[in-house]
C-alpha cells in the first residue's frame, strides 16, 4: 500500500484517457494510481488503461463540509456528496466521488463507470438516471 | 523471552479537556506510576516514551530528575504506546535495564487531525475535492462490513451506549454521561451509517507504566502484573486503510489480526482464555470489527453478542470496560498505555465501580491507527 500510496505525488491524470492505473509483470495485481513497482512483490509494473467499469464495493456520504483548506467548495457552495470505493473489472477497487441523483439510491453492488478528470475520479451510475438529467448536475 | 516483564506501576492523567500541557500531564501519569510502584524515579534505569503533537518525551526528565538515564523518544502515531512499551519490554528480557518506564501523552486542540494530502504523498485534489476526512474511512469500512455480515445500526448505538456507561463509572473518563442508544442515533449523521456520538473526539491525557524484572518485583510490596506479550505490527498488502486511492481486490487483510495473533502466539494461550479486553473504538464500527479481527468471535456474531449484554462489564467478554476512546477521547500517544493501564487494574481488582466482576485472571489490549498499525498486549495476574 505504501507504493500506491506514494505514487500519488505523481498525477495520473489524462482527462480524456480514463483511469491511468498499472499491471505489476510478475504477480499480475492492478495498481491505482500508477506505480512502477508493486506494493505486493516489489516487482516491475506497466502502465494499464483501467477499465471503468465496476460496482460499488462500500460508500458513505459526506455530510457536512469538510475543512478549508485543503477543502474547497464549488460554484454554488457545499451539498452533501456521496464517496466509495468501486470495484472495477480490472481487480482493484477506486475511491471516486459518486455523481448520484439522489443520495437515497446509492447501494452496494450498483454498477458504476468511474472516469477520471481534473479532480479525483467520480463514478456515474451505468443507466440512465432520466430521460434529458444531464448528469453533471447531480449532487 | 524467557525473562517474564511484570507491570509493577500504572498511572494516568484524567483524559479530556485540560488547562496544563501535554508535558505536565505527563508527568503526573510518570509520578502516578511510580507512586503506585513505590519506587522512586532514580531507581528507572531506562525509558521509552512519545507523544504524537505535544512534544518529546526525553524533555521530561527536566521535570522528573536528571539521573543520566537513556530515554527513547518514540513517535508512531497510534501505536506510539505500544511501541514504548514493547521497548521497554525487550530493555528488560535484554538485560539492558531492569526497572524500566514507559510513557504515552497527547494533547489535541478540539477538531483536531488536520491530515494535508501532501504528507500522505497524495495528490491535491484528494484535499480540495473532499476526500482528505477520516470520519469517511470509519463509515466506509464498517458500511461495508455490515453488509457482508449483517450488522444493524442499532449494534452500533449499543457499543457507544455502553461506552458511556462504563464512562460513568470511570472517574478519570471524559465523556461520564449516560447517553441512550436512541440519543445516540438521532445525534446527526456524520459519515453515514456513523453518527455524531459513535465517534470519540481528539483530547488530552497521559498514561505511564512502570515495568520490572521478576527479581525486582520480589522487593515491591505491591501486586504486579505479568505482561505476557507485547506485539507490534504494520500492515500487509491488502489492507483497507484511510486516505487510500485504492484497496486491492479480493480478501483484505488485518493488521489488527496479524498483531493481536502475534501477541496471543508469544504469550501461550488464545482469545478464548481473555477474561476482559480493550479494543480500539475510535468509533462504534471498530470495535464491533475489532472483536473478530482480535479472534473474539467470528464475523456477524457481533449483532447477537453485543444484545445479549456479552461485552458488558457484567458480560461473558466485558469490552472496553473504562469507556474505551468513546469515552475518553484519543489522546493519540496516550491512548495504549492507558488500555493497559485500565486491564492491569482490572486483573489487581481496583478498578472501583467499573471492576469486572470474578476476579478476571487474564487480560487483552489492542491499538490499532493510520496508516495501518497495530499494537496488541497480553497481561496476567
Amino acid at each position: 500500500m505504501d507504493g500506491a500510496l506514494t505514487a500519488m505525488t505523481t498525477p495520473p491524470r489524462s482527462p480524456a484517457a480514463g483511469l491511468q492505473g498499472a499491471r505489476c509483470s510478475g504477480c499480475s495485481v492492478a495498481l491505482y494510481p500508477a506505480d512502477v513497482t508493486c506494493p505486493r512483490c516489489g516487482g516491475a509494473a506497466q502502465p494499464l488503461a483501467l477499465h471503468g467499469e465496476g460496482t460499488l464495493w462500500t460508500w458513505t456520504v459526506q455530510r457536512y463540509a469538510p475543512k478549508s483548506p485543503p477543502y474547497q467548495e464549488p460554484p454554488g457552495g457545499f451539498r452533501p456528496f456521496a464517496l466509495g470505493y468501486v470495484e472495477l473489472v480490472d481487480g482493484v477497487r477506486v475511491a471516486a466521488v459518486l455523481d448520484v441523483d439522489d443520495l437515497d439510491d446509492v447501494r452496494i453492488g450498483m454498477p458504476l463507470t468511474v472516469t477520471a478528470g481534473d479532480g479525483v475520479p467520480r463514478a456515474r451510475p451505468n443507466a440512465p438516471t432520466g430521460a434529458n438529467s444531464p448528469r453533471e448536475e447531480g449532487p | 523471552m524467557s525473562t517474564d516483564v511484570l507491570v509493577c506501576g500504572a498511572g494516568r492523567t484524567p483524559f479530556g479537556r485540560s488547562e496544563a500541557s501535554g508535558r505536565q500531564l505527563a508527568v503526573s501519569a510518570v509520578n502516578a506510576a511510580l507512586a503506585d510502584a513505590g519506587i522512586e524515579w532514580s531507581r528507572v534505569r531506562a525509558a521509552f516514551g512519545g507523544s504524537d503533537s505535544a512534544g518529546l518525551a526525553d524533555t521530561l526528565v527536566a521535570q522528573l530528575g536528571l539521573t543520566g538515564l537513556p530515554f527513547v523518544n518514540v513517535k508512531n502515531g497510534c501505536a506510539t504506546g505500544g511501541s514504548a512499551l514493547v521497548s521497554a519490554v525487550n530493555a528488560i528480557r535484554s538485560g539492558m535495564a531492569d526497572v524500566v518506564l514507559a510513557v504515552g501523552f497527547d494533547k489535541h486542540p478540539r477538531g483536531a487531525f488536520d491530515p494535508r494530502p501532501e504528507d500522505w504523498g497524495l495528490g491535491a485534489e484528494y484535499g480540495s475535492d473532499g476526500l482528505m476526512v477520516t470520519t469517511q474511512f470509519f463509515g466506509m469500512k464498517i458500511q461495508r462490513y455490515m453488509h457482508d455480515h449483517g450488522i444493524t445500526p442499532l449494534t452500533l448505538a449499543r457499543v457507544a451506549e455502553k461506552a458511556y456507561r462504563n464512562g460513568e463509572l470511570t472517574p478519570e473518563a471524559w465523556r461520564r454521561k449516560p447517553v441512550s442508544a436512541g440519543e445516540i442515533l438521532d445525534s446527526g449523521m456524520v459519515s453515514d451509517p456513523l453518527t455524531r456520538f459513535m465517534f470519540c473526539s481528539p483530547g488530552a491525557g497521559a498514561a505511564a507504566l512502570v515495568l520490572c524484572s521478576p527479581d525486582v518485583a520480589r522487593t515491591l510490596d505491591g501486586p504486579s502484573v505479568t505482561l505476557r506479550s507485547a506485539a507490534v505490527r504494520t500492515r500487509r498488502y491488502g489492507s483497507f486503510e484511510v486516505f487510500s486511492p485504492s484497496i486491492p481486490g479480493g480478501e483484505l487483510t488485518s493488521v489488527s489480526r496479524d498483531a493481536s495473533a502475534a501477541a496471543f502466539e508469544e504469550a501461550g494461550i488464545g482469545p478464548g482464555d481473555i477474561d476482559l479486553c480493550q479494543l480500539q473504538d475510535t468509533e462504534s464500527g471498530a470495535e464491533v470489527m475489532h472483536m473478530a479481527e482480535c479472534g473474539f468471535c467470528e464475523d456477524g456474531e457481533q449483532e447477537r453478542l453485543i444484545a445479549a449484554g456479552a461485552t458488558e462489564i457484567g458480560g461473558a467478554l466485558p469490552v472496553n470496560t473504562d469507556g474505551g476512546c468513546i469515552a475518553n477521547g484519543e489522546p493519540i500517544g496516550a491512548s495504549g498505555l492507558r488500555q493497559v493501564y485500565e486491564v492491569v487494574q482490572q486483573l489487581r481488582g481496583r478498578a472501583g465501580e467499573h471492576q469486572v466482576p470474578g476476579e478476571p485472571r487474564v487480560g487483552f489490549t489492542h491499538v490499532y491507527g493510520a496508516p495501518g498499525v497495530s499494537a496488541c498486549t497480553v497481561l496476567s495476574r
